[in-house]
């Protein structure tokens, strides 16, 4: 469970930061998302992996912790806020520069050109 | 209900943010009003709170009455009061500033305003680390948002940068917080200080990793070296008001490491201790060289006033590292002239952009300027620069005084001449060098009001150099007994309603 957790994370992250590094915009938003999912995926991890347990102190014997659960709930509403006001300005960006690249400046034949 | 108070600074904004939402389709003057109101009021609520804090205790505000460490508290010592005192000090002029026609392309800047108060005094207030993150993110949509305040490419250009570098920022935050929490089982800053002084550590090496990640992110928001490249693009391109407000926003980063050092990062106990201090250290002196060299090579007077609030944060940093209470008295000192000097040269660079039409604030010839925008410049360069009799000048002797290190000696003299070089060659080319002819036109003494009003506070801050060293000393002791803030969170009372 660990291992595959870890590499869940693991692979969500390093796409995420490949995508964050692209040229054009909307794969940096996709990266942003799925860097997003990693972190949320990793928070849950961080109170220590409990399998068939409750959130609940004192329901049981065992418990998972309750506050990483917390955490992600805040972190999953800040993270799909964030993006939806990162999609607008892409939006608006382009309609701004009339290209993706995230620098504005289209270099022909590049990952950012329109006109290929 | 004075026991209340700590809590004013967060709602008031809050409130007066969601008030002119409503107000959006009334009048600009109701909005304009409003928006003053609230931020008139955050005055005297911050001078309260900071007199509470001066006595020298610490106060601690339990959120929903759950005992520390399991809930959020808001802390109020003397750091976190002073930063709310200059952020309050600060945010008056730049709104009233605003409030001149700045305001205008954009019908939501007044609550947005008022959005980024909120984050900022957040952020200074409370106790907990997640909770910083909710509060870093509430200052950063509101300055996304801000920067983006006004119309143009170059300013859809850098806002695109500074969201995502943001947005990538703040998963590192998420990954150092749960890693924090897997190390030590708590997220409130006194128990993490608790824990690593009692030898409860889960790991020391995620700890290490944690600490190292936190750092990342703070020094990105403080714009320390590697990571300020940001800063000059999307400060420039900000419209003044808001850049002169975003003047507070690298501080907020370097607050975050304030108050983590004591308790994370420099206790003696802890496993970064002596760990980040040598590669602070060098990337504090570094930036100072680098920004710099980058005012001298600045084109624009936005661009140059941006390249000075990375001197002002390397400096910063270097007495941070320095690690003794004497070299955070004169940090303290120096953020606060620097926080306001900046800010006044944002609203200055505002003022003579409008003036000179399209050649905006390039570093050209144009026509001619009033005296009185060339009097205030130099009164600002003096003050930026270091030089007597200002506080500038008094920041920088306190600085070297408390850290007698040769390389930071040189560095920061070093610097100083090369700001004096590109402030002459600025003034000289921008005020003296213009088409003969032609009245230059005049300035209305309201719109300089404002920033008069920073200017002399900087003043002020000369006269009574003294007892501000007293404060600032105090301050410093305060935030450097771990042990005494330790106690004070964990052992505090109920709030009593």
């Amino acid at each position: 469970m660990e291992i595959l957790l870890a590499i869940m994370i693991a692979v969500l992250t390093s796409c995420g930061i490949y995508l964050i590094l692209r040229l054009r915009t909307f794969p940096v938003v996709v990266g942003l998302t799925l860097l997003s999912y990693a972190v949320n995926l990793f928070l849950f991890a961080m109170g220590r992996l409990t399998l068939n347990a409750p959130a609940v102190i004192g329901a049981t014997d065992q418990y998972t912790d309750p506050l990483p659960q917390a955490l992600v709930l805040t972190a999953i509403v800040i993270g799909f806020a964030m993006t939806a006001f990162l999609m607008a300005l892409a939006l608006r960006a382009w309609g701004e520069f009339g290209n993706d690249h995230v620098d504005g400046t289209a270099i022909p034949g590049s990952d950012g050109d329109d006109r290929r | 209900m004075i026991s209340h108070l700590i809590m004013a600074p967060v709602l008031l904004p809050l409130f007066a943010g969601l008030l002119i939402l409503l107000e959006v389709r009334q009048r600009l003057w109701l909005r304009r009003a409003t928006g003053l109101i609230a931020t008139a009021l955050l005055l005297p609520i911050a001078f309260l709170l900071w007199q509470q804090a001066a006595a020298g205790d610490i106060t601690v505000y339990r959120l929903g009455n759950w005992q520390p460490p399991f809930g959020i508290v808001l802390v109020l010592d003397q750091l976190s009061a002073m930063m709310l005192l200059i952020t309050a000090l600060l945010a008056l002029p730049v709104y009233l500033h605003a409030c001149r026609g700045d305001d205008q392309p954009g019908a939501n800047f007044h609550s947005l305003f008022q959005f980024q108060l909120l984050g900022i005094n957040g952020a200074f207030l409370t106790g907990d680390l997640f909770n910083l993150f909710v509060f870093f993110e509430v200052l950063l949509i509101a300055s996304y948002a801000l920067l983006m305040h006004g119309q143009g490419p170059q300013r859809a250009k850098a806002g695109l940068h500074y969201v995502i570098l943001n947005l990538a920022g703040s998963s590192l935050f998420l990954f150092g917080l749960g890693l924090l929490y897997a190390a030590t089982g708590t997220l409130n800053m006194a128990d993490v200080g608790r824990v690593i002084c009692a030898g409860e550590l889960v790991s020391p090496l995620l700890l290490q990793v944690s600490g190292a990640l936190l750092l990342v992110v703070f020094a990105l928001k403080a714009a320390l070296l590697p990571l300020s490249f940001w800063l000059p693009g999307a400060y420039s391109a900000a419209s003044a008001p808001v850049a002169a407000l975003f003047a507070i926003m690298t501080k907020v980063g370097l607050y975050a490491i304030w108050r983590m050092w004591p308790l994370l990062y420099g206790l003696q106990d802890s496993p970064l201790h002596g760990m980040v201090s040598p590669w602070l250290w060098g990337l504090a002196l570094a930036t100072i060289a680098f920004a710099a060299l980058g005012v001298l090579s600045a084109q624009r007077l936005a661009v140059l006033a941006s390249w000075l609030v990375l001197v002002s944060v390397g400096t910063l940093m270097a007495a941070l590292t320095a690690s003794t209470p004497a070299a955070w008295a004169a940090g303290f000192y120096y953020m606060i002239h620097s926080t306001f000097a900046a800010a006044a040269l944002f609203l200055l660079v505002g003022l003579i952009s409008a003036h000179r039409g399209v050649l905006a604030d390039q570093i050209e010839e144009g026509s001619g300027l009033s005296p009185l925008l060339g009097l205030l410049f130099v009164v600002l360069a003096v003050m930026l620069v270091g030089l007597p009799p200002l506080s500038g000048f008094i920041g920088k002797l306190v600085l070297l005084q408390a850290v007698p290190e040769a390389a930071f000696w040189i560095v920061l003299l070093l610097a100083s001449l090369l700001l004096l070089i590109a402030f002459s060659r600025a003034g000289s080319t921008v005020f003296w060098r213009h088409q003969a002819g032609g009245k230059p036109a005049t300035l209305p003494l309201a719109a300089a009001a404002p920033l008069t009003f920073l200017l002399l506070l900087c003043v002020a801050m000369v006269v009574l150099a003294a007892p501000m060293m007293n404060v600032a000393a105090s301050t410093a002791e305060q935030l450097a007994n771990a042990q005494g803030y330790i106690d004070a969170v964990l052992g505090a009372a109920e709030v009593m309603p």
